[in-house]
């Protein structure tokens, strides 16, 4: 089977809807697993850090959220160009689909710098290149849904806000580099630091596991949405009623 | 056990950071799942419609 077989095959939304309902357990018990055995190895096992005490362990939730609210944009913002140039319908749907977990994983980043902040610098907020530019992606996320919802066309709606989207995504590279590029308070990667993991093993690896996990859990969630999506955007067609009951 | 509760002495910060993402993990599930079943129920009503009126929906 050639490449455009294949990729025609996906394309079409009733191959596509039975492939995503496929995939959610494949996503989801992974990510279920990382998740527990990462909150559990950062809570209880790994030592307290030697300037923060526990008060680091809040980085299991942050930092995990941080990287979702970044790769849920960028994965919005490229399903958005693809369907904005090769008017393909399941990529709006993707970029549709989304937004309401990257913008609630954005905010619970933000809450949880915010908590962590105030123990650490001795403020909840500051005004601040890293903390700025995050809250600034948190407006992008509402202001994409909230364009959205101004249309009654789906298709109208799907075109306008993948402009949004894509005119936003310049935001992605500013909030990544922010704490190289400005002096501030927010601390330096950990994880991607040069000369590798500025970490124990017993504190980096339930870490890891926390990223993987929030990414597989991001997925498994974008596919129950995104064939919630596909149902919205097919109108009248025949393989709607051959779908079994739900669940 | 009180020792791991107090946190070192962090425990408004560290866990009121675990319970925001306790919510925000149950809200996605549970949005997701409500988003897929309105859609299936909204689109299993417009292809029951579209036979009544015998448009043969295609």
């Amino acid at each position: 089977m050639g490449t455009w077989t294949w990729f025609h095959k996906l394309a079409s939304p009733p191959h596509f809807y039975r492939i995503a309902g496929k995939m959610i357990p494949w996503f989801a018990i992974p990510a279920a697993l990382l998740i527990v055995f990462g909150i559990y190895g950062g809570l209880v096992r790994a030592p307290a850090d030697y300037q923060q005490g526990d008060a680091f362990r809040i980085i299991y939730v942050h930092a995990p959220s941080a990287w979702l609210s970044l790769m849920c944009y960028s994965t919005m913002a490229i399903s958005a160009a693809v369907g904005l140039i090769w008017r393909i319908k399941l990529s709006h749907a993707l970029a549709a689909a989304c937004a309401p977990i990257g913008a609630s994983f954005t905010l619970l980043a933000l809450a949880t710098g915010s908590l962590w902040g105030k123990p650490m610098w001795g403020t909840f907020w500051t005004w601040d290149a890293r903390l700025t530019s995050e809250l600034i992606l948190f407006f992008l996320y509402l202001g994409y849904m909230a364009l959205r919802s101004a249309f009654d066309d789906l298709t109208r709606a799907d075109r306008a806000s993948a402009v949004l989207a894509l005119v936003g995504i310049v935001n992605v590279p500013i909030i990544h580099f922010s704490v190289t590029w400005w002096n501030s308070l927010h601390q330096g990667s950990t994880v991607l630091a040069r000369g590798g993991p500025k970490m124990p093993l017993s504190m980096l690896a339930p870490l890891l596991m926390c990223f993987l996990g929030f990414t597989l859990l991001f997925a498994a969630l974008a596919c129950v949405r995104v064939r919630g999506e596909v149902l919205i955007r097919e109108r009248n067609a025949t393989w709607l009623k051959e779908l079994g009951s739900p669940q | 056990m009180q020792e791991f509760l107090n946190m070192g002495g962090y425990a408004r910060f560290v866990w009121p950071a675990y319970g925001l993402g306790l919510v925000v993990l149950c809200w996605n599930i549970w949005s997701a799942l409500h988003l897929h079943r309105t859609a299936l129920e909204r689109a299993r009503r417009r292809a029951a419609i579209g036979e009544d009126a015998g448009q043969g929906s295609r």
